[in-house]
């Protein structure tokens, strides 16, 4: 389970993050929409410790991130896989090798054993074709999909989804979307997802969380949420253009 | 006002850049138990390093070599002594000329890519899909680096000592009127002087190229770590890069004379 509780922010001369509460039960995907620079990316980032927050606390899987020890944090991030943007993915290494990394810096198996698995996990994602291939040679979606895989390599409890169809196409972004659906379902992944996309949210959420002046301003199901008669909420649930 | 606020915080970033420098440095050094698992990568980035920069440094090198005997030579000629050009080309290359050149050139062509690759992976999330991979940024990307130019600049500095020679053999020979034969005795006996098996002049030299390799693979790495706002700031890292690993090349190198001529005799 990871839990926010009242976690306050300040980046430079501005708060990002006055607040912020929720609870992302296990084996569930959490989605969080708002604005452009509301610090949904940043709440990620507080989950996975790379920030930590002014005040507020923030548990994943029972350990607080403010006063986990070093080597614990990299035995939780082990248990975490983190989609970022554009894949993130590192320009000298093929496809596979990039998939394979977190395996051949943590865990002592054999090369062919790497192999196997880094296939498989490209098979899921339907990058399997492309596994020799480096990042600069394949689309934005090819990059979000192999990123994914990366994320996905070491069988993590948690996943982190930042922005996964943004620059994408409608027709790969129902694909990513499928897939995060397809990773909580058959691996029981818990996802919390960073979206402004309302196809995303429909598709991928269990809960919806709308984020505004720094702190969730409401949160439900899909079918709660579309009956909000909040503006906000409903702007980014309701009707119009996704 | 502004003016002393902007001095204020040029200072604050100017002394935050330093320690963050500084904890690299040494965090690059408690990395080194992981050098074995990298040494592929380092292996890959020091010949990318020496291939990139030898046409470089074989050019200047040579044209160095020459301008030095020429200047040196017209005075030496005035005074009746141009049999020494041979003892004053191999001394200042040795010394001085060689692992200066081959540090600005390295600084300019290998620590601005450097910069400019770990800036781009820092504002493309690379550095922190690492970090969130618990894969250790400075013993992944910095030790491979700073290994890789800690050994090929006292290489590429031994390549330049000997172009800048033989250019300077050249000038003694066509327009100084001392032959190669001679030329290259002088050479000879200046740098064995001291009748050791590494003369100082050339293990002076050689331990500055080791200075210079490291303090321009950690500056550049630190540089581009440091990175961000996009294009804009990965730009900004290079700059910073080079003109800091310049300025401490030339400051280096004034104290590691002053260190084996003055203060340890």
């Amino acid at each position: 389970m990871i839990e926010l509780h009242d976690v306050h922010k300040q980046l430079g001369d501005r708060e990002i993050l006055r607040g912020l509460t929720l609870t992302v039960p296990k084996g569930k995907n959490y989605v969080i929409m708002g604005r452009s620079g509301i610090g949904k990316s940043v709440t990620l980032k507080h989950v996975i410790g790379i920030f930590q927050p002014d005040r507020g606390k923030v548990v994943v899987d029972g350990v607080d991130m403010a006063t986990v020890t070093p080597v614990d944090l990299r035995e939780l991030r082990k248990r975490m896989g983190y989609l970022f943007q554009n894949g993130a993915l590192l320009n000298w290494l093929t496809v596979a090798e990039n998939v394979a990394l977190p395996l051949r810096e943590h865990t002592k198996m054999s090369r062919s054993e790497i192999g196997d698995r880094v296939m498989k996990v490209l098979e899921l994602v339907g990058m399997d074709h492309a596994a020799g291939n480096y990042p600069a040679r394949i689309s934005g979606g090819m990059k979000l999909r192999a990123g994914m895989a990366r994320a996905l390599i070491t069988e993590p409890e948690y996943v982190l989804y930042d922005e996964p169809n943004a620059g994408l196409d409608p027709i790969m972004s129902d694909q990513i979307h499928n897939l995060i659906v397809e990773v909580r379902d058959r691996l029981g992944v818990t996802g919390l997802v960073v979206t402004h996309s309302r196809a995303c949210a429909f598709t991928v959420g269990d809960i919806i969380g709308v984020v505004d002046d720094g702190k969730i301003l409401e949160e439900g199901t899909v079918a709660e949420m579309q009956k909000s008669e909040h503006e906000l909420v409903h702007q980014f649930i309701g009707g119009g253009a996704d | 006002m502004k003016l002393l606020r902007d001095v204020g915080m040029g200072s604050r970033e100017m002394v935050s850049g330093a320690g963050y420098t500084v904890n690299l440095l040494l965090r690059t050094i408690l990395a080194l138990r992981y050098l074995p698992r990298r040494i592929r990568f380092t292996l890959d980035m020091a010949y990318a390093a020496g291939v990139r920069a030898l046409p470089v440094t074989a050019i200047v090198a040579l044209f160095a070599g020459m301008i030095l005997a020429l200047q040196t030579g017209i005075e030496l000629r005035k005074l009746g002594q141009s049999e020494m050009i041979g003892t004053v080309t191999a001394i200042s290359m040795c010394r001085e000329m060689g692992p200066f050149m081959t540090a600005i050139i390295l600084a300019a062509m290998v620590g601005s890519a450097m910069a400019a690759e770990i800036g781009t992976m820092t504002v493309s999330e690379e550095v922190t899909a690492l970090d969130v991979m618990s894969v250790d940024s400075t013993n992944y990307l910095v030790l491979p680096r700073v290994i890789a130019l800690t050994v090929m600049c006292p290489v590429l500095t031994v390549f330049s000592n000997l172009i800048g020679i033989v250019g300077g053999g050249m000038v003694a020979d066509n327009h100084l009127g001392v032959s190669q034969h001679y030329f290259w005795l002088t050479v000879r006996e200046s740098l064995l002087a001291t009748d050791t098996l590494f003369p100082k002049d050339v293990y002076v030299g050689l331990f500055k190229a080791i200075v210079f390799g490291c303090t321009i693979a950690i500056v550049s790495c630190s540089a581009g770590l440091r990175a961000d706002g996009g294009a804009l700031g990965v730009g900004k890292a290079v700059q910073r890069a080079v003109m800091i690993s310049v300025i401490l090349v030339i400051i280096l190198g004034y104290i590691i004379t002053w260190f084996f001529y003055f203060l340890v005799h």
